[in-house]
């Protein structure tokens, strides 16, 4: 027994000595091939969708897994979950409590500031390490083609000139980006408000300003360029401060680049809605730095510029520092916009 | 536990009562209006009144409807009071009683459980000690049974479709 | 008829030997999903969706709707076998279900429930053949006005249903109107009844009430009187098929009604589940066994199943020429549309010929092939009830809270379908029906923000539900319809549900 213990140990010893050798071999050759992270996820990586299927972050998200699937750019699987609950609440609430968890990633959209400033929900941005901005979403201001309104000016003259809230605006869901928009244009309406009509997904507004219910919507590009295609919606203008850079034909006559500006049609509002990867707070660098990576790789694919073209997204993507910088900037500025609309929770205030 | 065996019929109205259909029907009663009391109290902070251009406040459907199930409720307990032939009928008997908390005393704790040790390695304890306990199993057979359940849950929704599930320990020890 | 042509053409491209065995492995997949509370079809196809990035569309997408169908089918299993729905639309298949299971006689309520969810997928597939661009159409001239006029209908023609007092009626469907309400308040962003705790959030999802209510609560009665299912004991018979087809043809009037009322909550979209209930709810009203709903009818099985699939079938319709899901699965499969690069909407059927008539030909094929599947396995179904009631009562448990968590990936759902347990139990002791509380918080929160949302548009004014013909006919259909009773003359016997009209 004695004996075969020790020859054990001894075996264990040497093994363990290739080990070392082994492993020194690997560092070498792994320097060479030269990823810069020492990390790599041992089980799977949950992606938590904060809003329910279907809408854009969905999509996104869902892509972003199929994408990485296709390519093989992972070795252990990502699972998506949807937590929707209380505007998305839910997802980041179980982020700040995974605080540890470093397999949890989120895909954010600007609930990630209107939920805690609008519900008084006990949560903010920095309770999660931020990964990278993957793009920005744009929003546009769209009317029913058969209406005859076809400049953004016409539009808002007819607000101003029709009585108290004449005019009927559809978006998703309440206080939330939607809103604070339609709320940034009532300023150039000459106090005549809109009647804002809360749905319950993008699709829906889509199908319901085509079906005459509304007047005018706020859709995402993605969300309504079917209807457009079609000849029953008719984009007005884009609140972003420049024109879109895809000049691909989208209809018989019309690209995205095609839309003005808000501003350029008298608008002056600008609106855009992050859509961004957080992985729980206490990730290390070296983990941080691997998701980074990885959607790099995601938005190196054939796949994610098409996708990025079909939605119109605007391409900017930040890490680090920078991205911190515009969260901040973002986060501040969704608190003045809500303050002005008077939509913040008495516990936000 | 020998007078627990759920593969055979029994008669409750025959075994000795627990509680009576009056004394069950006061208390439903009395939660059904706790709980319009509940529903009330919130719906008067998020206000129910008709607003001007919006239609109904926040508070406006919970509030009535739960005023509606306090009246409802409360003609349910004025019911329920008199003493009637219906009302002195058990509910359920003391041996009935017993052979509900054979199966809801250990979900309990079987639920309790899944937060530690996770929902496989509750499921087959739970399972293998109904089988044994009340079912009168084999040993063998049980941990068969029980096992095999949990192996193929695991493997479905782990391994297949990738819905993850409350684990503990066991599983992270083989690295899920 | 330009559209056989199409068709034609459809089934050239959809039955390949390669789509036939994806159509098998997806319907297989579907029903095993369907089975299992925690996986719902939107649940199968999300998760399966990545697999199929690599593959042609019409394969994928074949591969995708099989597995829908299969949920379809396979949601009545557990509903009859167990009184757990395995989705939400299967609730009212456990009405008459469960109780024929108990009778001895699942056999024939799994081939009834299969051979309506047949029928009424194939009536809307015909449907979305013949009339899509027509139909799509007249989905668009629902509003919220008339999206509320048609969740009224839903109520109305299911009321009066309630064998209970009419004071437990009122009571059992405000609790789950009050239900309902919980959470974040769509319409304007504030939260309700959650007094600060962070698991009220989401509210009370239906399947969790669902699965506690009947699933545990059911569980609790059988321990306590001991199994009741003579179905234990009786021989399997395999001639359940033709003795249960044999009975069917009487039944055409409610095959006619149930398939016309799922089309339509198809695709306006108001989804399988109210479909399932007003299907139910219209057959026991004007069927002559209605009175005998409830205890175990056949027809209470075949009413809601072929609703349920005719609406689940119907989804498909505003999803392809609209953009816009007509339930959580068809959302899913939105999302795989994009990614395979074709754009949902009102050119998809001008652009994608080959793609779209692929998938109705696929429609037709895996309705078949999947009945065809179900069917051999109804042996095998009814033979689960042979197994020991000491097994199956921990398993039910077991599946239960697995189903609980998965809604919401939350432990707090776990214990509150323990809760729902005794509740269910408490309920169907004494009288309270549980139905009328299922219906309310399904269709709870859905009703009051369309009616909320009408009211914005209308700034106030109540008359916008008769503004249009469209809107003012399904209300005053669903006026009717709560009144029946009163109508038909049975005044004194259903004054308890004309109050409950009113109120909802």
């Amino acid at each position: 027994m004695k004996t075969s213990f020790k020859s054990a140990a001894k075996r264990l010893g040497a093994s363990r000595l290739g080990i070392k050798r082994l492993g020194l071999a690997v560092g070498i050759a792994a320097a060479a091939v030269a990823p810069a992270w020492a990390w790599e996820p041992t089980k799977a990586v949950t992606l938590i969708i904060p809003a329910g299927t279907g809408g854009g972050a969905d999509q996104m998200a869902r892509f972003i897994q199929g994408v990485i699937q296709k390519h093989e750019l992972l070795s252990k699987p990502v699972i998506v979950v949807n937590k929707g609950g209380g505007a998305g609440a839910e997802g980041f609430l179980e982020m700040k409590a995974s605080a540890s968890d470093p397999h949890k990633i989120i895909i954010t959209l600007s609930n990630l500031f209107t939920t805690p400033l609008g519900t008084g929900t006990p949560f903010n941005w920095k309770e999660m390490k931020p990964v990278r901005m993957m793009a920005l979403d744009q929003f546009i201001l769209w009317v029913n083609a058969e209406k005859p309104y076809k400049t953004a000016k016409e539009y808002v003259d007819a607000v101003k000139a029709g009585t108290d809230r004449q005019f009927k605006m559809g978006g998703t869901g309440s206080k939330q980006e939607d809103q604070i928009i339609t709320t940034a244009i009532e300023h150039e309406t000459g106090g005549k408000k809109f009647t804002y009509v809360p749905y319950d997904g993008g699709g829906k507004v889509a199908v319901q300003l085509v079906g005459g219910h509304i007047d005018s919507s706020v859709n995402n590009p993605i969300e309504a360029v079917a209807q457009w295609r079609g000849g029953q919606l008719r984009p007005l203008c884009i609140f972003d401060t420049k024109r879109s850079t895809y000049t691909q034909k989208v209809t018989e006559t019309q690209s995205w680049a095609d839309i003005p500006t808000c501003e350029e049609s008298g608008l002056p509002t600008h609106y855009q809605m992050l859509r961004g990867i957080f992985t729980t707070k206490n990730a290390t660098p070296e983990q941080v730095a691997f998701y980074s990576d990885l959607l790099k790789k995601v938005m190196e694919t054939p796949d994610w510029k098409e996708f990025m073209e079909k939605g119109a997204f605007n391409q900017t993507t930040m890490t680090g520092a920078d991205f911190e910088a515009w969260l901040t900037d973002a986060e501040a500025k969704h608190r003045t916009l809500m303050q002005g609309a008077g939509f913040l929770a008495a516990g936000a205030q | 536990m020998s007078a627990i065996n759920p593969d055979q019929i029994h008669d409750v109205e025959a075994e000795k009562p627990l509680v009576s259909m009056r004394v069950a029907d006061i208390g439903v009663a009395l939660l059904f209006l706790a709980a319009s009391g509940i529903v009330i109290a919130d719906s008067i902070r998020l206000g129910f009144e008709w607003r001007e251009n919006e239609g109904p406040a926040p508070g406006y459907f919970p509030f009535y409807v739960a005023v509606v199930m306090a009246l409802a409720s409360v003609v349910n307990l004025i019911r329920a009071l008199p003493a009637s032939e219906d009302g002195a009928a058990p509910m359920t008997s003391v041996q009935g009683f017993g052979r509900m908390s054979a199966i809801f005393v250990p979900a309990v704790v079987y639920v309790a459980a899944i937060a530690f040790i996770g929902i496989y390695v509750a499921s087959a304890l739970y399972i293998a000690t109904f089988m044994l306990f009340v079912g009168k199993f084999a040993l063998w057979k049980a941990i068969a049974v029980a096992g095999g359940v949990s192996i193929v849950s695991f493997l479905m929704f782990e391994v297949w479709f990738l819905v993850p599930l409350p684990k503990g320990p066991l599983e992270a020890a083989f690295g899920f | 008829m330009e559209e056989l042509a199409a068709l034609a053409g459809g089934f050239a491209v959809a039955v390949t030997p390669y789509n036939i065995a994806l159509m098998v492995l997806g319907i297989v997949l579907g029903v095993v999903i369907g089975v299992l509370p925690g996986l719902g079809g939107a649940n199968g196809v999300a998760i399966l969706l990545p697999l199929t990035f690599s593959m042609e569309p019409t394969s994928a997408i074949i591969m995708l709707t099989s597995i829908y169908w299969g949920a379809l089918f396979g949601g009545a299993i557990t509903a009859i076998l167990f009184n757990i729905p395995g989705e939400p639309w299967s609730v009212a298949t456990t009405f008459d279900g469960h109780p024929m299971a108990q009778k001895g006689k699942a056999d024939e309520a799994l081939v009834g429930a299969f051979t309506s969810s047949f029928v009424g997928a194939i009536f809307a597939v015909a449907l979305i053949t013949f009339l899509a661009p027509a139909v799509a159409k007249f989905a668009l001239k629902f509003g919220p006005a008339e999206f509320f006029a048609v969740q009224f209908l839903t109520f109305a023609s299911f009321i009066g249903m309630g064998r209970g007092s009419p004071a437990k009626t009122i009571a059992s469907m405000c609790l789950g109107f009050a239900l309902a309400c919980v959470g974040l308040d769509g319409v304007t962003g504030s939260l309700r009844m959650t007094f600060g705790h962070e698991e009220l959030l989401n509210g009370f999802k239906f399947l969790v009430a669902v699965i506690g209510l009947f699933g545990i609560g059911e569980i609790l009665t059988s321990m306590e009187d001991g199994l009741k299912f003579s179905g234990a004991d009786a021989k399997l018979k395999m001639d359940a098929v033709i003795r249960t087809w044999r009975q069917l043809p009487k039944m055409t009037g409610t095959f006619i009604r149930s398939c016309i009322v799922g089309c339509w909550m198809g695709i306006t979209p108001g989804g399988a589940t109210p479909a399932s209930f007003m299907g139910y709810g219209l057959a026991k009203r004007f069927s002559k066994n209605g009175k005998n709903f409830g205890k175990g009818e056949l027809e209470g099985v075949v009413a809601p199943e072929t609703a349920a699939h005719a609406a689940g079938t119907a989804a498909m319709l505003p999803m392809l020429t609209l953009g816009i899901p007509g339930s959580p699965t068809a959302a899913v499969l939105l999302g795989g549309l994009l990614i395979w690069g074709l754009q949902p909407g009102p050119l998809l059927f001008v652009e994608q010929k080959d793609f779209v008539w692929g998938l109705i030909a696929s429609m037709y094929m895996g309705n078949v092939v999947g009945l065809v599947i179900v069917l051999t396995c109804v042996p095998l179904f009814a033979a689960i009830l042979r197994v020991p009631f000491s097994i199956i009562a921990p398993a039910i448990v077991v599946v239960c809270a697995i189903g609980a968590f998965t809604v919401n990936n939350a432990m707090f759902d776990v214990w509150m379908m323990l809760v729902f347990g005794v509740l269910g139990y408490l309920f169907t002791k004494l009288g309270y029906p549980l139905p009328p509380l299922v219906l309310a918080l399904v269709l709870g929160d859905q009703a009051e923000s369309s009616f909320r949302q009408a009211m914005l548009i209308s700034q106030g004014d109540v008359t916008v539900f008769w503004s249009n013909w469209l809107c003012g006919a399904i209300m005053t259909l669903g006026v009717v319809m709560a009144f029946w009773p009163i109508v038909s003359g049975v005044i004194a016997k259903f004054r308890g549900p004309d109050r409950v009209a009113k109120v909802a």
